[in-house]
């Protein structure tokens, strides 16, 4: 494949110096190209006539100068939008795990929230441990938020004694994989009179000795809820996990995140596993990753309502929202708000504020953008608008 | 960290470019470096290539849409 890419680099090289051309393909062209080259066996007067014919496409398929790329990626966007479901919350092919879907989610990537309502991770393995059970058994609860509850056999509170007695289930432990010193240096570090007697651990009430009935069973009962909600084991920020086999290899999905943690860890395939958070993205892998993340996660977001908007607007937002070296939001807090111009930010949100400020300070308004010049009613520099005359005073 | 976020499928090639490719690729544009996109110099993987604020990152992305795309960022504090 890759001497015939070369033939075809050749051809548009000979091309180009012969009837000067000026064919810049991207990649992919010259890809596509040796692929039609090959199925279709061309001869070499083919070749060079379907170059031709593709410049022609390609020009005419190129955005000229000044063409409004921002609204028309807009209405791109906005129009299959109003057809999405207003509140879906579905469950993505996982059991039990509920991802935001749809317009909350689109909404949620533009607004380039902080906060997003759920995150969640897909865990993958390296090479060697994909298809090892065990280790991913061992490694989900490793990440997994588990509770003393969950190992819990028998769970009394002794109102005689003021004291938590707790025993645990060694089965259950098994079972999650736990380690049986690392639970009881958890308790013991959470509890200072925790008293460890092989499964069986009594806590005594803290304030036992002090006096004041009343307030001791309450307390008591704080103590074993308490006990009861000690975290033994997991990652901070997550919570619960999904082992999932799917074709080939094993994959652990998360509810909540933790990108930066959960890559450092043995085992893990840091290449593919991912987050649906693209600030933490940001943070972890920088700006460009977090654009792809942007990208990928809006594209996911409407194809699986079954729309299909083509990428280059989804590139085109997800390029502006990061275009400042951070994620930065459409709208008032972001991208809009920030404008040079007085009046575009008028016109969009918060109008008082904006001209009130902008009158204090003194701003000036050159009015090179679209909106200020509607406002005024001239031509706005757009398309044919956008080019002016420049007079040589010079010339006679 | 311990291990290399470049390696990542999300983050594509960043490489410091040198003087001379600068003036190469930015002698003919009628736009101010300075215009470029920006790249924090504390982003984890401007910080792992070592660049520093002024310095021009050539990002070499596989677009869905071009095969290949080249951009260009410029780092700041």
């Amino acid at each position: 494949m890759e001497d015939i890419e070369i033939k075809v680099k050749e051809t548009i090289a000979q091309l180009n110096d012969d009837e000067n051309l000026g064919i810049d393909f991207p990649d992919s062209y010259i890809d596509d190209l040796s692929k039609a080259y090959v199925k279709n066996d061309l001869t070499d007067d083919e070749l060079q006539k379907l170059i031709r014919k593709l410049k022609q496409a390609y020009d005419r398929a190129h955005v000229e100068a000044g063409e409004a790329v921002g609204t028309v990626a807009a209405q791109s966007v906005g129009e299959p939008g109003t057809q999405m479901t207003m509140r879906t919350f579905h469950y993505a092919g996982v059991t039990e795990l509920n991802v935001t879907l749809g317009l909350p989610r689109l909404i949620e990537i533009v607004d380039a929230r902080k906060d997003i309502a759920t995150p969640t991770m897909d865990i993958y393995f390296d090479e060697e441990r994909r298809n090892d059970e065990e280790f991913v058994r061992t490694l989900a609860n490793q990440i997994g938020k588990s509770t003393v509850n969950d190992i819990l056999k028998e769970f009394n509170l002794n109102y005689g004694t003021m004291e938590v007695t707790a025993t645990l289930d060694a089965k259950k432990i098994d079972e999650k994989r736990l380690d049986r010193d690392e639970i009881n240096a958890a308790i013991e570090k959470a509890f200072k009179k925790a008293d460890i007697n092989g499964d069986e651990i009594t806590i005594s009430s803290q304030k036992s000795d002090k006096d004041g009935s009343k307030f001791e069973i309450r307390e008591l009962r704080l103590l074993a809820d308490k006990v009861r909600d000690l975290q033994i084991s997991g990652i901070k920020n997550i919570g619960k996990v999904i082992i999932r086999k799917d074709d080939k290899e094993w994959v652990i999905h998360t509810e909540g995140s933790n990108l930066k943690e959960i890559l450092d860890m043995d085992g893990i395939d840091h290449v593919r596993t991912t987050t649906n958070n693209i600030h933490e993205i940001g943070e972890v892998l920088g700006i460009e990753a977090a654009r792809q993340s942007i990208i990928d996660e809006a594209q996911k977001t409407l194809s699986e309502q079954g729309l299909s908007v083509d990428v280059r607007h989804i590139m085109l937002v997800a390029d502006i929202m990061t275009s400042e070296g951070h994620v930065k939001s459409i709208g008032r807090h972001g991208i809009s708000g920030e404008k040079s111009s007085v009046l575009a930010r008028a016109a969009f949100e918060e109008t008082g504020k904006h001209l009130l400020n902008a009158s204090i300070r003194g701003e000036v308004d050159d009015l090179t953008g679209i909106i200020e010049n509607i406002i005024i009613g001239q031509p706005i520099p757009l398309g044919t608008g956008s080019v002016g005359v420049k007079m040589d005073y010079k010339k006679e | 960290m311990k291990i290399d976020i470049q390696d990542h499928m999300l983050v594509p090639k960043h490489e410091i470019m040198t003087e001379e490719e600068i003036s190469d690729e930015f002698s003919d544009v009628d736009y101010d470096i300075k215009d470029l996109p920006k790249i924090k110099s504390k982003d984890p993987v401007a910080k792992a290539i070592g660049a520093e604020p002024g310095n021009i990152l050539r990002i070499t992305r596989e677009s869905q849409t071009a095969g290949v795309f080249v951009t260009y960022r410029i780092v700041e504090d």
